[in-house]
């Protein structure tokens, strides 16, 4: 390796690959992510692309970015701002300006630095000067100019050529870093396995970036970032989307039974129906349904007939399947609805991240009409979660919507690998026939669960179906049965509260103030949280992964604190919610609806704002 | 498709505990008691059938049958139906729906599932009229049909069951009429014997609503003029008289009269319901008065492979090559590290 003239160890350190939305910077940061991950360091990802797959090409709104947050200690966010930036644009300069730290090193082509783009990203001459960076560590690299000659005697197009400019970046930041390129370039040959000259040209454009690093002194400082303190295991790295998969795969199997999923295709979801559709070699039925109405009623129709049945979409596919989840709630048939989160109302913002669908999740039916309802925190713990929200619609034999989003869709971690054996128990409530009439409607006396019976079964022939029923399954319009049986199916949502484990709190029990949360602002409130006790701020942490039904010591938790704020991306739906179950506390609330995840630093002020600076309360 | 074994079913068999509620006279019973009778002459376990609906006066159906049911949400059966085959093809699906349901609200999930070749049996009750909701006009009411919501006539074109169903590369398409037991009893057998999505379009009288809808082709007077009853390997003759034939003119069907014209029986078409060219069973599906008879019996009938067959057979492609069977092994692929 080089001679390094100056490397600075660091315990956590922000990249963000930033271009347009043809320049491979997604492709960029996994690997670089995935580098890093091998190498012992704890990661946290946070993908930000334009809805768009070719976006107007070098204008802000085309940008598309990976942000990378690698650490030497334990990473529970992508990082509120960026210590490296890769920008292969003017447009990524103007596009990510304000989320630079103070002395952030940014690494540009400057052969993209023409006229033309630097007014295309609405700059009027230097971008740098116009937005106050001209003392940011800058590096300009001819990128462009060096992939054409460092593949010169190759005999590959122009196209191709421009093609592997990421890969020249990445190589800089991998000499940057010191990492090994083993990881990446075994991806290469996979990946072009089928075209060696490209494989060919993306590798050596790859080892002329890290050359190139070690070539210009500018390059300095370098950094260095020991491996986490992570505990002992196999790891791999895992996105939310597939963590969900595997989570219901895994819940399948313990439980004995073969996962159907019937969805249609919807930004953010889709990577699970994908994850699943490849794992046909696990009996993975999955149905690419006509629309979104197809994909909850098919999975419906394989729930009834004995499967684990799962439908994944996004808000406005929710919206969509509102009354045939009703259908599921009131035939009263495990069922697993999967809301990756999205920007809304409407088609929203498709590609970015928020909690909004809280309410629709909740209360988004016709009629009385209780579903439990779950929320991920993290990329890797979607896992667990997807599991859990399976367990429970079998067990309690009713559809369950689980809630992630864009951000913990996208984002990745290092995950330890779970071993199967230690997964609990999933045991499913199958009727059996006996001497005794079967009754469709008859209740397991603690879980008031029904029994599922599966078509095929010689004697326990019987109907379902959206209209009210009796105990026995005939259709009755009686009004005390309908009353009955509405109460029924309500304290039967709310009896699951028995398998939800204890809020967990983090920090003291008691103190000046609780941050709560819920879903995936797990991550930034608890490194905020974290860091302001180290502060001396009497400050707690509790993130709901339990919306319905609520931790039985919500309220004991609450009562431990002076001050309550909720924190969620929307304008307060979580808040409202608690306000109504819990109703004696005061909650002060801090929302953004930005499409944006929270950033560290701004949970960090209003809590100091909320306590008015006091750390002795 | 289910074994068969020797239960020896009667018709009663198949009829629930549940009441009937349909109006008196309505044709939904005649529909009823020929799949009661169907049922019981196919011998198949009784617990193999699932009969699924969606919403409407059809959609009760499942309701009065002896069988596991499911009475889904309106226009939503096929897609239902379609779960439950996948899920497992081993199980008898039938899908009662009738002209809104599977035509106006439905009208997506139908023409996917015949797309797909679900082997599913789509009993599709059309009385071109909304009964269930008091009588509005339906996806296959005739233009010009006053009723409730065109209380001027409706200026619609009506859908023609056949030629939709043909269109969304349906393998199998048949028509009946719902007093006629005897034919329906026939193309009911035919359907739930055929390998692959399977529509059959019954003219379902509403007593209430849209009355005398199919006169023409149930009054005694009327209906061997009217309707022709197709036979796979007969000649298509009809009428009265049965002097009457259907023959091919430049590119078109035409009603002739044996005898006349020189025509003789030699020059009628003989029904091929297995000639996989859609041409002539779009036609025929198509054919109404006055120009032509209604066509009754089973129009189409041509062998696919089945969503079930490719789906099993991908499976086991897949499980062939891949190490991965279990949660562990599937955990455990791909690119890991330890840590130490």
């Amino acid at each position: 390796m080089g001679k390094r003239s100056k490397v600075i160890k660091k315990d956590e350190v922000v990249i963000r690959f930033s271009g347009d939305s043809g320049d491979g910077m997604q492709l960029t940061g996994t690997l670089f992510s995935n580098t890093s991950a091998l190498f012992g360091h704890d990661i946290s990802t946070f993908p930000d692309y334009p809805a768009e797959i070719r976006a107007p090409q070098g204008t802000v709104g085309g940008v598309s970015g990976f942000q990378v947050h690698i650490g030497h200690k334990l990473i529970n966010t992508p990082g509120d701002f960026t210590d490296i930036l890769v920008a292969m644009n003017p447009a990524a300069i103007r596009a990510n300006a304000r989320w630079l730290r103070k002395g952030s090193t940014i690494i540009y082509d400057s052969d993209n630095f023409t006229e033309k783009q630097i007014q295309r990203a609405g700059y009027k001459a230097d971008p740098f000067v116009e937005d106050k960076l001209d003392s940011m560590n800058l590096i300009a690299a001819p990128i462009s100019t060096l992939v054409k000659e460092a593949l010169k005697d190759m005999e590959i197009d122009p196209k191709t050529v421009l093609r592997t400019k990421n890969m020249f970046a990445l190589g800089m930041v991998y000499w940057l870093f010191d990492s090994k390129l083993k990881y990446t370039e075994d991806f290469i040959e996979e990946k072009f396995g089928k075209k060696p000259l490209v494989a060919e040209a993306n590798s050596k454009v790859l080892r002329a970036g890290y050359y190139y690093g070690e070539t210009i002194e500018a390059l300095t400082p370098s950094y260095r970032v020991g491996p986490a303190p992570i505990s002992k295991g196999t790891y791999r790295n895992i996105n939310g989307n597939q963590a969900t998969s595997w989570g219901l795969l895994a819940a399948a199997e313990k439980a004995g039974l073969k996962l159907f999923i019937g969805s249609y295709p919807i930004t953010p979801a889709t990577g699970i129906l994908e994850e699943l559709a490849l794992r046909k070699d696990m009996g993975v039925k999955s149905l690419q349904a006509e629309d979104e109405i197809a994909g909850i009623c098919t999975a419906i129709g394989a729930s009834f007939a004995g499967r684990l049945a799962v439908t994944s979409t996004s808000g406005p596919g929710l919206a969509l399947k509102s009354e045939a989840l009703n259908l599921a709630m009131m035939t009263e048939l495990p069922l697993v609805v999967i809301d990756v989160q999205r920007g809304g109302p409407s088609t929203g913002l498709p590609t970015k991240t928020e909690q909004a669908d809280l309410w629709q999740a909740l209360y988004g039916r016709n009629g009385e009409s209780p579903v439990p309802v779950i929320a991920a925190g993290t990329p890797s713990d979607c896992f667990h979660f997807a599991f859990q929200a399976a367990k429970i619609a079998i067990e309690h034999m009713t559809p369950v919507i689980l809630l992630t989003d864009s951000y913990l869709a996208n984002g990745s971690e290092p995950w330890k690998i779970p071993s199967m054996k230690d997964m609990p128990d999933v045991t499913v409530p199958y009727a059996v026939k006996s001497d005794k009439e079967f009754l469709a409607y008859e209740r397991d006396p603690e879980t008031l669960a029904r029994k599922w019976a599966i078509p095929g079964t010689r004697g326990l022939e019987h109907r379902v179906g959206g209209l009210e029923k009796t105990i026995k399954g005939s259709v009755s319009y009686t009004p005390e049965n309908h009353e009955f049986m509405v109460r029924t199916r309500d304290e039967k949502v709310e009896r699951i509260v028995m398998d939800v484990p204890d809020l967990k709190v983090i920090g003291r029990k008691t103190g000046d103030l609780l941050v709560i949360g819920w879903g995936s602002s797990y991550g930034h409130i608890a490194t905020a949280v974290t860091e302001l006790q180290a502060e001396g701020y009497k400050v707690s942490a509790a993130n709901f992964n339990y919306i319905r039904p609520l931790p039985k010591n919500t309220a004991k938790v609450f009562a431990g604190f002076g001050k309550l704020v909720v924190c969620e991306l929307n304008t307060g739906q979580f808040a409202n919610y608690l306000r109504m179950k819990h109703q004696k506390y005061n909650y002060h609330q801090y929302n953004k609806i930005q499409g944006l995840p929270f950033t560290v630093q701004e949970i960090k002020d209003y809590c100091i704002k909320l306590l008015e600076g006091k750390k002795n309360g | 498709m289910a074994e068969t074994n020797n239960n020896h079913y009667v018709a009663k068999d198949f009829k629930s505990d549940q009441e009937v509620r349909w109006c008196p006279g309505c044709g939904d019973h005649g529909i009823l008691a020929s799949l009661q009778k169907t049922l019981a002459e196919m011998d198949i376990p009784k617990e193999k059938y699932v009969f699924v609906s969606g919403i409407g006066c059809s959609s009760r159906l499942p309701y009065y049958m002896n069988t596991y049911g499911f009475h889904g949400i309106h226009g939503r059966a096929a897609a239902i139906a379609t779960g439950i085959k996948v899920a497992n093809p081993d199980l008898m699906v039938w899908e009662m729906t009738g002209d809104g349901d599977a035509l106006a609200i439905g009208g997506n999930h139908y023409i996917h599932a015949i797309r797909r070749n679900i082997d599913i049996k789509i009993i599709l009750f059309n009385n071109e009229i909304y009964g269930l909701t008091k009588g509005q006009y339906s996806p296959t009411s005739k233009k010009g049909l006053t009723t409730k919501t065109s209380p001027y006539g409706t200026i619609e074109e009506p859908f023609k069951i056949g030629e939709l169903t043909i269109g969304a590369n349906g393998r199998f398409f048949a028509r009946t009429v719902d007093y006629n037991l005897q034919l329906s009893n026939e193309v009911y057998k035919t359907a739930a014997l055929f390998n692959g999505t399977a529509v059959v379009e019954v003219l379902q009288n509403c007593v209430i609503f849209n009355d005398g809808a199919f006169d023409a082709f149930t009054s005694k007077e009327t209906r061997d003029d009217n309707t022709i009853t197709l036979h796979h390997g007969e000649k298509m003759i009809f009428g009265k008289n049965r002097d009457k034939g259907i023959i091919l003119k430049d590119l078109k069907l035409k009603v002739v009269n044996i005898g006349e014209d020189g025509i003789t029986e030699k020059d009628i078409l003989t029904h091929d319901a297995h000639e996989p060219n859609p041409g002539i069973h779009y036609r025929l599906a198509g054919m109404s008065l006055p120009d032509y008879p209604v066509a009754l019996g089973v129009i189409r009938a041509i062998n696919a492979q089945t969503y079930s067959a490719a789906m099993i057979e991908q499976h086991e492609r897949v499980q062939a090559k891949s190490k991965i069977r279990t949660m562990d092994e599937l955990l455990r692929s791909g690119a890991t590290w330890e840590v130490k």
